[in-house]
């Protein structure tokens, strides 16, 4: 006699797949997050939308290659804005070049080196609360430390180190973020090997946070650029002619003129200024802004792809 | 017996107000392999951290008591990158140093300033071969140490170890990450380096230091408890009641 098997008591397979009251609440539930969640989002990108179209298209008029490389005519009622781009640039360039240095150093003795005591502490409350300064009090800095007491005059030097020792202490910040990033435990494989803490640093943490470095560098590009008190103070001028098209018309003890201070110019200080020309000048001001992030964003993207852990 | 290579005299270690190490004293012989064994906060990782003197970078870390290698103290030593290249050192979970095999291996020479092409090949292959990895590596010493699986990683931080040529290697629970079978190769390996190296064995696994090691110490809350040939500690009779127990997994 072969046993009797008995087959399972039927199961209603529709039933298991059918949803319950508790899983569809939940569904609505997560549908509500999900909109609230997304209209925020789009609710940061709309001011910039608006912003950046409504200014292209007042500039539309103006907007030409000679616009970049002519300089202004008619009491700046017309004409390009070479001088000021070409003295953005500078500014940008040589501010940088001051303070990344400055800064990454610093960054790397705090991160590296120095232990936690009095000095450090009051080393990092500084920075943070440099960064925390209104640009107008550094452009007074400026002109006392740099135009007067060290006599350097109104000139681009000036106006860059203005600049640089404002970047700085967020270039310090984001240096000493990146490099905090690479795992304590690299250091430590180094010095179990009778490394020394700079060929530590040299051959493993710097190659491993120059991205993150890099980054925070770059970023500052756009703040140099919009800063119009601390060039206002010390080097930027209202009108300077130079060669069109000379990329090396400015000397470093040269005034020069600056994009946001020329922007600042035509939209107030000069009567009967055609209107498209200011919204010109803030689309160059903004374009140079965007094309040095995007570069950043590219170059960060690609440093990233290297990390090696 | 044996010339000494380590001598630890009354060392303290305390991280703030807490001791980590209450005075311990012991030797360790020439080409002894010498495993501690203890349960976890008896303070086995901060002895190896203060023979090769990497407890000073931690930030609350007190040493007090002297420690001897070869005879001379490592607190007044010329160059501590000296003493630690002496002193070759594996870490519980394996850290590939974010450049290739090769590199890997190759860091501690370069740092000590070795730049002859042919010398470096040859020193990689050897610490690579030592360390049971070279037949797995061999055709891509230039892919990044940090892609290799768990256990290849903790036999390329032993090779790297071995690459300044220590005269003294610790092993901080070494086989915590990996699986037995690698276990057992690094095990291999070990035997066959002990005829010319000394190796502090800290292990959790009480099995581990019956097989390898010589003499075996019985740290516990900061203080030896034993330290003596494994015939007397893995014996039913051991000096120490705590001992026994310890080893015999009763303990609590």
């Amino acid at each position: 006699m072969s046993a009797v098997i008995e087959s399972p008591p039927p199961t209603d397979v529709a039933a298991k797949f059918t949803k319950t009251d508790f899983v569809r609440k939940n569904e609505r539930r997560e549908l509500v997050a999900r909109f609230i969640f997304a209209i925020m989002a789009l609710l940061m990108i709309l001011p910039l939308a608006l912003i950046v179209g409504h200014l292209f298209i007042r500039a539309l008029p103006v907007l030409s290659f000679d616009f970049l490389f002519k300089v202004p005519v008619h009491g700046m009622r017309a004409g390009g804005v070479w001088p000021a781009l070409l003295g953005t640039i500078y500014l940008v360039l040589i501010s940088l070049a001051a303070a990344t240095p400055v800064g990454v150093l610093a960054a790397v003795y705090l991160n590296e080196y120095a232990r936690e005591n009095w000095f450090t502490r009051v080393v990092n409350l500084a920075v943070v609360n440099l960064a925390g300064v209104p640009s107008i009090v550094h452009a007074l800095f400026g002109l006392g430390a740099f135009v007067v007491f060290a006599g350097i005059g109104r000139s681009i030097l000036a106006a860059s180190l203005t600049l640089a020792i404002m970047t700085l202490p967020v270039i310090i910040a984001s240096a000493k973020e990146a490099l905090a990033a690479v795992p304590r435990s690299f250091r430590e494989a180094c010095w179990n090997v009778g490394a020394t803490r700079w060929q530590t640093i040299r051959h493993v943490v710097l190659p491993n946070s120059v991205s993150g470095i890099l980054t925070g560098v770059i970023l500052q590009v756009s703040r140099t650029a919009g800063e119009t008190a601390p060039v206002m103070f010390t080097g930027a001028v209202f009108y300077k002619a130079i060669k069109e098209g000379d990329i090396f018309a400015y000397g470093l003890f040269d005034q020069c003129m600056a994009l946001s201070m020329h922007l600042f110019t035509v939209s107030t200080q000069v009567p009967d200024v055609p209107d498209a020309l200011p919204y010109g000048t803030a689309v160059v001001l903004l374009a140079t802004v965007l094309a040095v992030n995007a570069l950043a964003i590219a170059f960060r993207v690609y440093l990233r792809s290297r990390k090696k852990w | 017996m044996a010339a000494k290579k380590i001598e630890v005299a009354n060392l303290r270690i305390a991280y703030g107000a807490r001791e980590a190490l209450k005075g311990v004293t012991f030797d360790v012989y020439q080409n002894e392999i010498l495993a501690v064994i203890g349960p976890a906060q008896s303070g086995k990782t901060s002895l190896l951290k203060a023979l090769n003197r990497t407890l000073e970078g931690a930030a609350n870390a007190r040493v007090a008591g002297t420690i001897k290698v070869d005879g001379e103290d490592t607190s007044r030593v010329k160059s501590v990158h000296e003493l630690r290249r002496k002193i070759g050192m594996v870490a519980p979970l394996p850290v590939g140093l974010p450049l290739t095999i090769y590199d890997n291996v190759a860091f501690a020479p370069r740092m000590a300033g070795l730049r002859n092409k042919s010398d470096l090949d040859e020193l990689v292959e050897r610490c690579l071969r030592q360390s049971a990895l070279w037949d797995e590596v061999r055709d891509r010493l230039d892919m990044l140490g940090t892609k290799l699986s768990g256990g290849q990683q903790q036999r390329l931080t032993i090779a790297r170890a071995l690459s300044h040529g220590p005269e003294i290697l610790c092993l901080d629970e070494f086989s915590i990450a990996i699986d037995p079978v690698t276990t057992m190769r690094i095990e291999e390996a070990l035997m066959e380096l002990r005829s010319r190296i000394t190796i502090i064995l800290v292990t959790n696994l009480t099995q581990q230091a019956r097989r390898l090691a010589d003499r075996t110490m019985f740290l516990w809350n900061g203080e030896v408890i034993e330290l003596d040939r494994n015939e007397v500690i893995f014996s039913n009779n051991p000096g120490d009641r705590r001992t026994y127990e310890y080893v015999n997994g009763i303990f609590g």
